[in-house]
């Protein structure tokens, strides 16, 4: 009797716990809501089978409950309600299966007019790369990275003659744009994440990435790093600003390019010494991870 | 020598009379048997302490052994999941938790709990102590392998060990060991932690092999007479099928592991592309870290049903014993054991979705994850069926098995929702895994393995374990484990990643912040409550109610044995003869509510056997 009065308050209580959960999902803020959509219809359709088998569950501990010298029924087998039972959990599958299938496959396929943004990420922070006019991004590769080309693009290809530098852990989207984000990185794992996006991808060494999502809300959103990158993982953030085309294109004329960057650089060559230093450390948390790691 | 032999051709002799005085006859015996084809084991019987307690070649010892070395390690994983609780509900009060120390116990816990636990305590512990009783031989078929097995097993755990006290401490590169970050210097224990936890593995898949090979042949080969296939109890076909995943899946970890340590050491490139550390380009070119996560997941997705197929096998049988009900459609439950085995090998890449391999790949990978819901989810059914129609006993080891159902379904439904690659996307890498893989494969299969302890306690020692402070470390563990992980998908929902060794003020985590605190103070309960079960074991072993023979009325042939507890040899004089498979539970027109595998049709004439 107890112990089917726990088990019974157990599913009651979870049921209560997710309708009156205070623990919920940011609001949404890109094209994903198929995304939030699936996870739902899994609710409904994951939830009924764990309440539904844990209800028979708490039904036969109730019911059949040992009594001295009563028989349990001897059936091995039920063909026909095996056979049902399989066909009703295939289908109820197929229905959590297809819609998820549907969504994926809009993710992978990057619309046309998607703006370009390189993410790329090192340990521990994130910097950025837009196309210029011609809305292309230069090659690169990491092998070339220098001071002087600190985003190891290829100096013949002209694409990248105009490409923009974001050389902080700030990006600026414009809103209403579907944005496709190239992932790089130059040491090891990472993983560009805003949990209003709903979207994410691992940004693997030696290859790009992609994956692409539509902002559709103003505001600031503070990006995560999702994939463990060792020591700093935790304080690797950065920003992501949606804005409307005003205030996104002030943005982009404060920024340099790849040109305008060789040129300052011919000019105070012996400003820069490494890499690590021009990612403005100062006002980042590794500064305090940095006398963290010295204590 | 002489005697050896002159005994073999004894035994020879006997079985060439019994079977031609079987095959004379023209009507069929009810009670035939197929007649033995080989001649029985010859055992080494130990004369010395160490011969007959160290190195021992009697697969029930080293059953133990594996135990406890397994719980050992079991308990250094739980000490270390306090200390990460404490920073995680507590953060900056405990000056000593560093984000290195914290990282470091995030992976020493992750790849303690799920090798050197869960693996070993299924397969090494159950695994030996229960397949030569189940399937009537009298010990595995190499006895000596087996003792090896076993010790390759030990000095892997102390060289896990050993990596807490070298220089850099242990690995602190997630349980995963992501190359590049595993071996590259901004990880913890980059330097001679990885290398042990590498070299530790390699000694693991060793030693696992040699045990792997004798649990597989000994349950081909050395059955008794009449135990078919389609008899055995359904723990046996759980370890057997998780050994055979386990025999092909190790290798991918074997050769990961060997291939990062070229890659540490001989600076090699097989998993190591371009790298710019302080602006400067390492000597590494070339290599994949995608490789890596397919390697390691070819490995890592089977290792999930190396642990869940023994729990699966061993949940049926103890649900059945005390249900007093035979398993509900046994062969679709060894089927459906068979399939899960093996469509566990073509959705490994369901943990990479977002990992940047090829997208196409979401689509196989989805659809084959979600196929291999369906004979999983016609187990659970079966479990529930058992049940219903029993006679079932509420003891610890039925609430252990009820709490298996409840957290099994809970954590195997998330799985759905992450199996389904659209879905994962937003929830992968957040705490929504933490929690789905915490109920599915550490509570449920816990669930399972305590279950076990209390129900095969009488036959290893005895002695029934103290059944008010089973029901006690049971409620506290099943309520507490429960009320840590289902919140715990909801920090998922909120979108807090995972491997966070500090949450700063980010704008919507705030909510969260007492519900950490909320699941740190569980996860200290939980953690005391399994003191409880030690100090059970300890004063049961010796002043435990005195079980006799066969306790549970159970029919399967380890509760068969002449002595309680089974002696080296298992089985006396004779081996025993199976008649039927293990589940006549309540078979109508039978005396007692229990037919014995060993049991002859003509001793129970009046029983409508359906199945045998």
């Amino acid at each position: 009797m107890f112990t089917g009065l726990v088990f019974l308050a157990v599913i009651i209580g979870s049921i209560i716990f997710h309708v009156w959960t205070p623990w919920w999902w940011t609001d949404i803020a890109s094209n994903w809501s198929a995304m939030d959509d699936t996870i739902i219809l899994s609710f409904w359709i994951g939830g009924g089978v764990f309440i539904l088998v844990c209800l028979f569950m708490v039904y036969c501990i109730f019911r059949y409950q040992y009594k001295e010298g009563r028989r349990s029924e001897y059936k091995p087998e039920d063909k026909k309600l095996e056979k049902g039972l399989t066909w009703l959990t295939t289908i109820g599958v197929v229905a959590l299966l297809a819609p998820g299938l549907v969504v994926w496959n809009n993710y992978i396929r990057v619309p046309d007019n998607a703006i370009q943004v390189e993410v790329m990420a090192w340990q521990w922070g994130w910097k950025y790369r837009l196309p210029g006019q011609d809305g292309k991004l230069g090659e690169s590769n990491n092998r070339i990275i220098s001071d002087d080309n600190p985003y190891g693009l290829n100096i013949d290809d002209p694409n990248g003659k105009d490409d923009v530098f974001v050389e902080s852990n700030e990006l600026h989207l414009l809103k209403d744009r579907p944005v496709k984000i190239l992932l790089r990185s130059i040491d090891v794992l990472h993983n560009f994440y805003v949990p209003q996006f709903r979207s994410k991808m691992d940004a693997v060494p030696g290859t790009i990435t992609y994956y692409w999502f539509e902002p559709n809300k103003n505001g600031e959103y503070e990006v995560l790093c999702a994939e463990y990158c060792g020591v700093a993982h935790y304080a690797m953030r950065g920003k992501v600003v949606v804005e409307d085309e005003v205030s996104y294109n002030k943005w982009l004329s404060e920024q340099e390019t790849f040109s305008s960057f060789t040129a300052k650089n011919r000019n105070n060559k012996l400003n820069k010494k490494k890499l690590v230093k021009i990612n403005n450390l100062s006002n980042n948390k590794n500064s305090i991870l940095k006398e963290q790691d010295v204590r | 020598m002489s005697d050896e032999l002159n005994i073999n051709k004894k035994r020879n002799d006997q079985i060439k009379t019994k079977s031609s005085a079987t095959s004379g006859r023209g009507e069929t015996d009810i009670d035939y048997v197929r007649p033995a084809e080989l001649p029985e084991q010859d055992l080494y019987h130990g004369h010395s302490f160490i011969t007959k307690w160290i190195f021992c070649q009697d697969a029930k010892v080293i059953g133990v052994q594996y135990t406890l070395t397994a719980v050992f390690t079991g308990v250094v994983g739980l000490i270390l999941s306090w200390m990460m609780r404490m920073q995680l509900g507590y953060p900056d009060l405990f000056p000593f938790l560093t984000a290195e120390t914290y990282y470091q116990m995030v992976t020493m816990h992750g790849m303690i709990m799920v090798v050197y636990l869960l693996t070993a305590l299924f397969l090494g512990g159950f695994g030996n102590y229960l397949i030569p009783l189940m399937v009537g031989a009298r010990d595995m078929v190499f006895p000596y392998v087996n003792m090896i097995s076993f010790w390759m097993f030990f000095v892997a755990v102390v060289v896990l060990m050993a990596s807490f006290f070298v220089p850099g401490g242990p690995t602190g590169s997630g349980w995963t060991l992501y190359p590049p970050q595993a071996i590259l210097e901004g990880t913890p224990g980059s330097g001679y932690g990885i290398l042990l936890m590498l070299i530790s593995l390699s000694l693991f898949v060793i030693g696992f092999t040699m045990g792997g090979l004798n649990y597989v042949i000994t349950i081909l080969q050395a059955r008794t007479r009449g135990m078919s296939l389609m008899r055995m109890p359904l723990t046996i076909w759980g370890i057997f099928t998780a050994t055979v995943l386990a025999l092909l899946a190790f290798p991918a970890l074997l050769v990961s592991s060997i291939m990062m340590t070229l890659d540490k050491v001989l600076e090699t490139s097989f998993f190591m592309p371009t790298i710019i550390k302080a602006g400067e380009a390492l000597s590494y070119d070339g290599g994949s870290p995608i490789l890596f996560q397919h390697l390691f997941w070819f490995f890592g997705h089977p290792e999930v049903y190396i642990v869940a197929l023994p729990a699966f096998g061993i949940v049926s049988d103890l649900i059945s014993v005390h249900s007093r009900k035979n398993i509900f459609g046994y062969r679709m439950m060894v089927w459906a054991i068979v399939g899960i085995g093996a469509l566990s090998f073509f959705v490994w890449a369901h943990h990479m979705y977002v990992s940047g391999m090829s997208p196409w790949f979401g689509f196989f990978f989805a659809t084959t994850t979600l196929i291999i819901a369906v004979p999983t989810a016609l187990k659970v059914y079966n479990w529930i069926l058992t049940l219903w129609r029993g006679n079932i006993r509420i003891n610890t080891v039925m609430l252990f098995c009820l709490g298996f159902i409840v957290t099994f379904v809970n954590g195997g439904i998330t799985g759905i929702f992450l199996g389904n690659v659209a879905v994962d996307v937003p929830l992968s890498d957040t705490y929504f895994v933490i929690a789905h893989f915490h109920m599915v494969m550490g509570i449920a299969p816990l669930m399972v393995i305590f279950g076990a302890i209390y129900h095969w306690f009488p036959l290893v020692t005895g002695r029934f374990l103290d059944e008010k402070l089973g029901k006690w470390h049971f409620w506290i563990t099943f309520l507490g484990a429960y009320s840590i992980y289902f919140p715990m998908h909801y920090l998922g929902f909120i979108g807090v990643p995972r491997r966070y060794f500090e949450m700063y003020d980010s704008p919507y985590m705030t909510s969260a912040v007492g519900m950490n605190e909320f699941i740190s103070l569980a996860a200290f309960i939980v953690g005391a409550a399994q003191f409880i079960f030690f100090y059970n074991l300890v004063k049961s072993l010796r002043l435990g109610k005195p079980a006799g023979k066969n306790p549970w009325k159970a029919n399967s042939l380890e509760w068969l044995t002449p002595d309680v507890p089974p002696t080296h040899g298992n089985w006396g004089e004779k081996l025993p003869v199976v008649h039927r498979w293990a589940y006549d539970y309540g078979v109508p027109g039978a005396k007692e509510d229990y037919i014995p595998q060993t049991t002859a049709p003509s001793e129970v004439k009046d029983a409508e056997v359906e199945k045998t």
